[in-house]
């Protein structure tokens, strides 16, 4: 990742941050992210990203599970040590249906929950830029990229004009780094960001 | 919760008070950041003596082995089972309230459910000790675990529903743990950003995994919460159908019953959200929440609680009606003289659970003693004391006298140890609970602003005006979608 020069708007309502949104899109402005302190619904259409696909991630690892515990049940009881448990098939299915059930569950879920993880590069120690401190509690701030074309002062006012509360200009690094010094080999200094 | 930013006046409001974003992050934050008062410190030194009680309990029952318990030849499962029952059975509405509850869309428990999902971890953690510390040679313990081991490879048998049990519990405590951290993750974000002192910055900026609301983030976090809710529904269940099946695939008389999974479930659901409300009414009043945990929360979960007390209920009396219409000898001994008789030894334990679960619950019908939350406290209380009867009534009068008059064993009692275990296991839950109070938000924070502006009651008050309009204004100005 590298060290970008971005715009940052907040907005203290939904009810102004979407049409705000529509006309930053319209003007043809590169929205960045939007970082909000609950999830607010219809606004990952209106910023224009897809829908995600993590429960297909969910559906693969459950089967995954399935298919782990049917076939190590049964290969134990068939090929690696059959035992005679009360005169039963060696491959009881429906005394295996919970086991199996349970390891669905367990796969998906873990399964899932890592792939979000690893999707959305969330972990313990890792440091990353935080736009604004108050984007996890009552404040919605849409942060624009600039590009060599784009004039800061002109983003800055037409955010304002959209009804942000507080705008600024922010050169940040977009990816995480671990430690004290960011990629740059930059001091990182907790206060600046409100971390 | 829903697109539209209306809801009909005739629906409770869930938030009380003037509330807008940042009050809703100061109010339930606050405990979190100021140190806790002289109550929390009395409540946790309780739980802390508690807990040592039962480490040496448990220090003397691995030392001198299960004889420190007043297991006998036919009560071979005594308090160690029952307490495992109860406390998994307890965990169950904390699943119930933060998965089943969100497939159904219910506002409500927006309030309740980070507490309730903590319960449900500390009560399978206290549930787990019993199973592990009734195995006797506790350091054995890892053989369960399906490993190429040395001995021979033999493996352990997996059409056994104790093996089930192995998996059930512990595929629920995961899951359970990762619901509830994957929900606490903006929470813990929040309270990184407010975070003034070095360590609460250094604590939460590990524990939030560098969360920063990213709306791509926020909209996998809403599908990840929705499929793991899809899954943990039917695992709830199944956790407590096996729980029954240690009992059901037995051919004991009195466990041998085809009603013992629903029966199961519907008084896990109805001891769990007993133990929901002695914590919450305890929570909301020392931390001062009560306008995010209001009355209308405790009416709803006392309309759960009326429904599977009422269900528990049909069970007990199915039951004796199954154990008379089938004509078997035995059933009919377990029934009716070794828990229908008063004055059988244990028929106490049997008449304390049908007055706990089925008689006293019918009293909420009343919409007044569903809203008297003093009244509400004593009925939890006596809800789970019913519940820990229930399971043992199951327990010990099904195998005290068995099918041979000449093993039928003496009156079983328990020792202290095994009193102090159970108590240890109290020590373990508050302990976990008070910590958890301290140093984690007790509300879901993003949840209750996702639904202040359709339930708080100064947005409420506003939903008049909405009302009034017409339709095609309505769309326009209200319907997010329609910008």
């Amino acid at each position: 990742m590298s060290v970008k020069k971005f715009v940052v708007g907040c907005f203290d309502d939904e009810k102004v941050l979407f049409p705000a949104v529509k006309q930053v899109r319209k003007a043809g402005y590169k929205i960045h992210d939007v970082y909000t302190p609950f999830p607010i619904h219809g606004l990952d259409h209106a910023i224009g990203i897809r829908e995600t696909s993590i429960h297909t991630a969910g559906f693969i690892f459950g089967i995954t599970g399935t298919s782990t515990a049917l076939g190590f049940m049964g290969w134990i009881f068939t090929k690696d040590w059959p035992l005679n448990i009360g005169g039963k098939p060696h491959f009881p299915l429906p005394a295996f249906i919970p086991i199996t059930f349970e390891m669905t569950v367990l796969f998906a879920a873990v399964g899932m929950t890592l792939t979000f993880c690893y999707l959305c590069q969330l972990s313990p120690f890792l440091k990353r830029h935080h736009f604004h401190p108050r984007a996890t509690d009552d404040l919605f701030v849409m942060v624009i990229e600039c590009t060599e074309k784009s004039n800061e002062t002109e983003v800055a006012a037409f955010l304002q004009s959209n009804g942000a509360i507080e705008v600024n200009v922010q050169e940040a690094e977009t990816g995480w780094w671990l430690g004290t010094y960011d990629k740059q080999q930059k001091l990182y200094r907790p206060e600046e960001v409100g971390y | 919760m829903s697109l539209l930013k209306y809801e009909s006046q005739l629906r409770e409001p869930l938030v009380e008070g003037e509330k807008n974003y940042h009050q809703i992050t100061e109010d339930i934050c606050r405990p979190i950041e100021t140190r806790p008062g002289k109550l929390w410190y009395i409540g946790f030194t309780i739980a802390v003596c508690l807990l040592c009680f039962g480490i040496y309990s448990v220090y003397r029952e691995v030392v001198y082995g299960t004889g420190q318990w007043n297991l006998n030849k036919t009560v071979g499962w005594g308090w160690d089972i029952t307490n495992f029952v109860w406390w998994i059975g307890i965990g169950h509405a904390g699943t119930l309230i933060s998965a089943i509850l969100l497939l159904f869309r219910q506002g409500w428990r927006c309030g309740v459910n980070r507490a309730a999902e903590a319960m449900t971890i500390f009560a399978v953690i206290c549930a787990g000790q019993f199973p592990i510390f009734h195995m006797g040679r506790v350091w054995m313990a890892f053989f369960v675990l399906p490993y190429p081991n040395t001995r021979g490879s033999l493996w352990p048998n997996f059409s056994s529903p104790l093996m089930w049990d192995v998996f059930a519990v512990s595929t629920y405590f995961t899951v359970s743990l990762l619901f509830w951290y994957v929900g606490l993750l903006p929470d813990l974000g929040t309270l990184r950003d407010r975070a003034r002192t070095k360590f609460r910055k250094m604590f939460y900026g590990v524990a939030s995994f560098g969360w920063n609301g990213s709306t791509k983030h926020w909209q996998r976090h809403e599908s990840l919460a929705l499929v793991l809710a899809g899954i943990s529904t039917p695992l709830v269940l199944s956790v407590h159908t096996i729980v029954s099946f240690d009992f059901a695939t037995s051919i004991v008389p009195g466990w041998h019953t085809t009603i013992f999974p629903p029966y199961f479930v519907a008084g896990a659901i109805f001891s769990g959200f007993a133990m929901v409300q002695s914590l919450l009414i305890v929570t909301r009043k020392v931390l001062n929440l009560e306008d995010y945990i209001t009355v209308g929360h405790i009416e709803a979960m006392n309309k759960v609680i009326v429904l599977t007390g009422s269900i528990v209920g049909c069970a007990y009396l199915t039951e004796l009606f199954v154990a008379w219409y089938s004509q078997n000898q035995y059933e009919n001994w377990a029934f009716f003289q070794n828990r229908a008789n008063l004055f059988s030894p244990y028929g106490w334990a049997y008449y304390g659970m049908m007055f706990c679960n089925v008689v006293s619950p019918q009293l909420f019908w009343s919409r007044k003693l569903r809203r008297n939350i003093a009244f509400t406290f004593f009925m939890s209380v006596l809800i789970n004391v019913g519940m820990w009867f229930e399971r043992f009534v199951i327990i010990v009068t099904s195998v005290y006298r068995d099918y041979l008059p000449s093993s039928w064993s003496t009156y079983y009692s328990p020792t202290i140890w095994e009193i102090g275990f159970y108590l240890g296991t109290f020590g373990l839950f508050f302990t976990c609970y008070f910590l958890f109070a301290k140093f984690f938000p007790v509300i879901a924070v993003a949840e209750i602003k996702a639904i202040l502006k359709t339930s708080g009651v100064n947005y409420k008050a506003k939903m008049t005006e909405i009302e009034k309009m017409d339709t095609e204004k309505f769309y326009v100005e209200e319907v997010e979608h329609a910008h």
